[in-house]
């Protein structure tokens, strides 16, 4: 039985609840910077974002993506690690047009990026409005530490699926863990229903 | 020799804390009574335990301050936006319980037997596992000679300043104060470089060890410059420390 | 869960999980990255603790070589990125 420290509390406390933040949350100021390995600096003519498998499988350079229509969104994220932080404005291309530029029938992904980081997630949470690949972060180019020159915004879910530095999509029948869910992380991660771990 | 950690007992157990000695503004050393301690070498550490009344855990790691021999003791700094270092260093009491497991690491660890004129390169609160080293050496008479290279914020930010200070027998400290210096101050004021480092190494050809410590950008830093003098990497340990309080 | 926003650290600040995992001190057992080939203690590895897990890669390539990830008091430990681990 470990010892209750005397007056030790956790630094953060949690969010009231029924209001903007997911149970278990809470809100900061701060936008921590939480990578798996070192952050990757692949130069902007290198740089492409492919989507895999389907009928169509297509490319898109930097120049190419930047063309293409984007907008401007300000949504909240939530980080399974418990922090979220409210009203970030990020511009980028939505996934309903990426999706919109290839023919396929596979209802899953599984986003890759720079470093090797992979996240899976069901087509159906990719449209509709929900996501964008994200190349502006409060009004700036997005800082290589945040996932620069662009990486996944999918709000709704769990902030380790919007994968920094990301280069594409490979389209898929059936839903295959990536990285964090390959150790133990919820497979689609709602933070409404609290979906941090398998089994939640 | 070096891998050979003491054994102790390495399950978490119930210390209580002895005493507290402040050592800068936001630094403080902390004396504990380990009831099932096994002993430790110079340079290793614990882990703490924190747990709040809801049952909320923390965990970090501290380098051990004291000698082997030595009651147990580790140096803390305080970091503004922590959340452990804060209650170690302003809310704990003489007296308080913590959990703690240890000794930990056989890597970053001096036991006198390695007869090389010793470098020691402290950046910050790095210095903690550089001074229980120095303990060590003292307590067991070694004659081995030392150079303690001390980075620093400011004088003010200078752990163990008087005992240092000191100087004892055949160890030379330098300091580098890198923001701020006192008026008079002849030492050195910047970060540390390899015009620096080749100043204050021992030479090549002594076949010296040295154990830098400290943030990961100073450590990366030191320890290229030390091999580019000529260190082989072998005989340069390393320990990294993180940003979390 | 572990600590957030460490930047990088080294194989010391795994210390502790390693006797956890392993029964015993690791932090000088030499590690083969199944990658590139190359060797190194486990000391002195990159260490990275995004909060979510630790995450441990070899600092010639990059490659992962190690993965510990706490759930629900269970550690999650994946080696495959070493092709060699010996206890020194």
């Amino acid at each position: 039985m470990s010892p209750i420290s005397r007056g030790f509390h956790r630094r953060h406390e949690e969010a009231e609840p029924a209001g903007r933040v997911p149970p278990g949350q809470y809100v900061t100021r701060d936008f921590p910077v939480l990578s798996a390995g070192p952050t990757p600096h692949t130069p902007l003519a290198n740089w492409t974002f492919s989507i895999e498998g389907g009928q169509s499988p297509t490319s898109w350079t930097w120049p190419e993506f930047q063309a293409l229509p984007s907008e401007t969104v300000t949504v909240d994220i939530h980080c399974v690690t418990r922090w979220s932080k409210l009203d970030t404005a990020w511009t980028g291309v939505s996934l309903d047009v990426l999706l919109d530029a290839v023919s396929f029938d596979d209802p899953y992904v599984l986003a890759f990026c720079d470093g090797g980081y992979t996240t899976n997630l069901p087509v159906a949470d990719l449209r509709g409005g929900k996501a964008w690949v994200a190349y502006s972060y409060d009004g700036g180019p997005l800082p290589p530490e945040h996932g620069g020159p662009a990486r996944l915004l999918v709000p709704h879910l769990y902030f380790w699926k919007s994968a920094k530095w990301v280069r594409g999509l490979r389209l898929r029948e059936t839903d295959a863990p990536g990285f964090w869910e390959m150790y133990g992380y919820h497979m689609y991660g709602d933070p409404w229903r609290e979906q941090r771990y398998a089994g939640d | 020799m070096a891998g050979t950690a003491v054994r102790g007992r390495l399950t978490w157990q119930t210390a209580t804390v002895d005493s507290l000695v402040d050592e800068t503004a936001s630094v403080r050393t902390i004396s504990l009574s380990v009831p099932d301690w096994g002993g430790h070498q110079a340079g290793q550490h614990l882990d703490i335990r924190l747990t709040a009344e809801d049952g909320y855990r923390a965990e970090r790691s501290y380098s051990i301050a004291s000698a082997p021999g030595e009651p147990v003791a580790i140096t803390v700094e305080r970091l503004d936006d922590g959340e452990v270092s804060p209650y170690l260093t302003e809310e704990l009491r003489v007296g308080d319980e913590i959990e703690l497991r240890g000794p930990i690491g056989g890597y970053f660890v001096w036991d006198g037997g390695d007869r090389a004129p010793l470098l020691l390169l402290a950046g910050g609160s790095g210095v903690v596992p550089l001074r229980a080293i120095l303990r060590h050496r003292s307590r067991i008479g070694s004659t081995v000679p030392v150079r303690l290279l001390y980075s620093a914020r400011s004088w003010a930010d200078v752990i163990y300043r008087s005992e240092l200070g000191a100087e004892p027998d055949g160890v030379q400290v330098s300091h580098t104060l890198t923001r701020q210096q006192p008026p008079g101050w002849t030492g050195y004021a910047r970060r540390v470089d390899q015009a620096m480092i080749t100043e204050v190494a021992w030479p090549v050809a002594q076949a010296p060890l040295a154990y830098v410590c400290g943030p990961t950008n100073f450590v990366e830093a030191v320890a290229a410059d030390l091999v580019a003098l000529g260190y082989p990497a072998q005989r340069v340990k390393t320990e990294r420390f993180g940003a979390t309080g | 869960m572990e600590a957030l926003e460490d930047g990088v650290v080294d194989g010391n600040a795994i210390g502790g999980l390693l006797v956890e995992v392993f029964g015993t001190e690791m932090t000088t057992a030499v590690g083969t990255c199944a990658g590139c080939g190359s060797t190194s203690q486990v000391a002195e590895l990159a260490v990275y603790r995004p909060g979510l897990g630790t995450v441990v890669r070899c600092r010639s390539c990059d490659n992962v070589l190690m993965v510990f990830v706490k759930i629900r008091d269970v550690t999650c430990v994946d080696m495959m990125g070493l092709a060699q681990l010996t206890s020194a």
